[in-house]
């Protein structure tokens, strides 16, 4: 087939779909890639980035524990929202010593979900400064373990020293309703910081 | 694929990225979209094996990331490969859908509500 040198060759096939990212942050451990599972319409999948791919001498990882470690995983899965559009969750890499990697992700993100394991919430902080500095939107998703809640909402959002707005909710990570529900309350969000601009 | 090695350009020693490691990112972010094209340009230079793999994954449209995952390949290295190949006409590439804090999409919002309420 004789096609035209320069002009754009439209693929024959499916066309490609828009596409939107929401990130999954909070400390190592407190389900993030569970919960990419639990919604997912793929088995999460995986990408390994070597840090001198991304920017960091290997020689420069001074505190990081497992020095051995010379690469950055990162889960992701997919959310078919219509025929056109796509939704990926990206569950951020644990350590917040890899900013500069969360930099990359947060960069066109819709916003994020901070999952906080309320046995030790402090491994959370990182993630909720690093949203909160950036004006990125999102919302706390506390993640039962054993699907309790021992404290209430309120107790939560004081530990956290949360400001003013920011959705607290309580969640099963593990359960793919109640991972859409914590999905759904952060474009709520989203919807209502919209909203008065019109 | 057609073409042969009419532009010298792409015969190099093949290390996947010929040693490369800072690629223009700005084409192709995590969640953008590549596609080949189909047809394949004639006069383009011959795929490395590495680019033929691409080509094969993203028959479909498939994002960056899942490119990568697919062929357990680090981003950055996928990315250096579809620069290659987008400067060969071979594929094309979708951006993601720009979101801006200023103006919200809200009718984008309002379809990913939708979407997620019915899973
Ligand atoms: N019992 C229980 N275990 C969970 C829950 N969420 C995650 N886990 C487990 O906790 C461990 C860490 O979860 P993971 O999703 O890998 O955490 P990540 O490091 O944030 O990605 C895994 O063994 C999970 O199976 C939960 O809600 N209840
Ligand atoms: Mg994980």
């Amino acid at each position: 087939m004789v096609g035209s040198d320069t002009a754009a060759r439209v693929p024959a096939g499916r066309p490609a779909p828009d596409t939107v990212k929401i990130l999954i942050a909070g400390g190592f451990g407190v389900g993030k890639t569970t919960m990419v599972g639990s919604v997912s319409e793929i088995v999460p999948l995986r990408t390994e980035e070597p840090l001198t791919m991304a920017g960091l001498d290997v020689d420069d990882l001074d505190g990081i524990e497992e020095k051995r470690a010379t690469t950055v995983a990162m889960d992701f899965g997919r959310i078919t929202v219509s025929d056109d559009l796509v939704l990926y969750l990206f569950g951020t890499p644990g350590q917040q010593r890899f900013w500069f990697m969360w930099n990359d992700l947060a960069l066109g993100a819709l916003g994020a979900v901070v999952l906080v394991d309320v046995r030790r919430p402090e491994s959370s902080f990182a993630a909720i400064d690093f949203f909160e500095r950036r004006g990125i939107p999102f919302v706390i998703a506390v993640n039962g373990f054993h699907g309790e809640h021992p404290y209430p909402v309120e107790d939560v959002r004081e530990a956290l020293a949360l400001p003013e707005g920011v959705p607290v909710l309580l969640c099963d990570a593990r359960e793919r309703e109640s991972c859409r529900d914590v999905l759904i309350a952060l474009i709520d969000r989203l919807i209502a910081a919209a909203a008065p601009a019109r | 694929m057609g073409g042969g090695d009419s532009a010298g350009r792409l015969v190099r020693p093949f290390a996947l990225t010929g040693g490369r490691t800072r690629p223009s990112r700005a084409d192709f972010t995590l969640i953008t979209t590549v596609t080949a094209a189909d047809p394949q340009p004639e006069a383009a230079p011959r795929p490395q094996p590495e680019h033929t793999r691409i080509l094969r994954l993203c028959a479909e449209p498939v994002a960056v990331a899942e490119l990568a995952a697919r062929l357990d390949l680090p981003v950055s290295v996928v990315v250096i490969l579809l620069c290659d190949l987008l400067e060969a006409g071979r594929i094309t590439a979708r951006p993601p859908h720009p979101v801006t804090r200023t103006t919200p999409d809200l009718d984008l919002l309002q379809k990913v509500r939708d979407g997620l309420g019915r899973l």
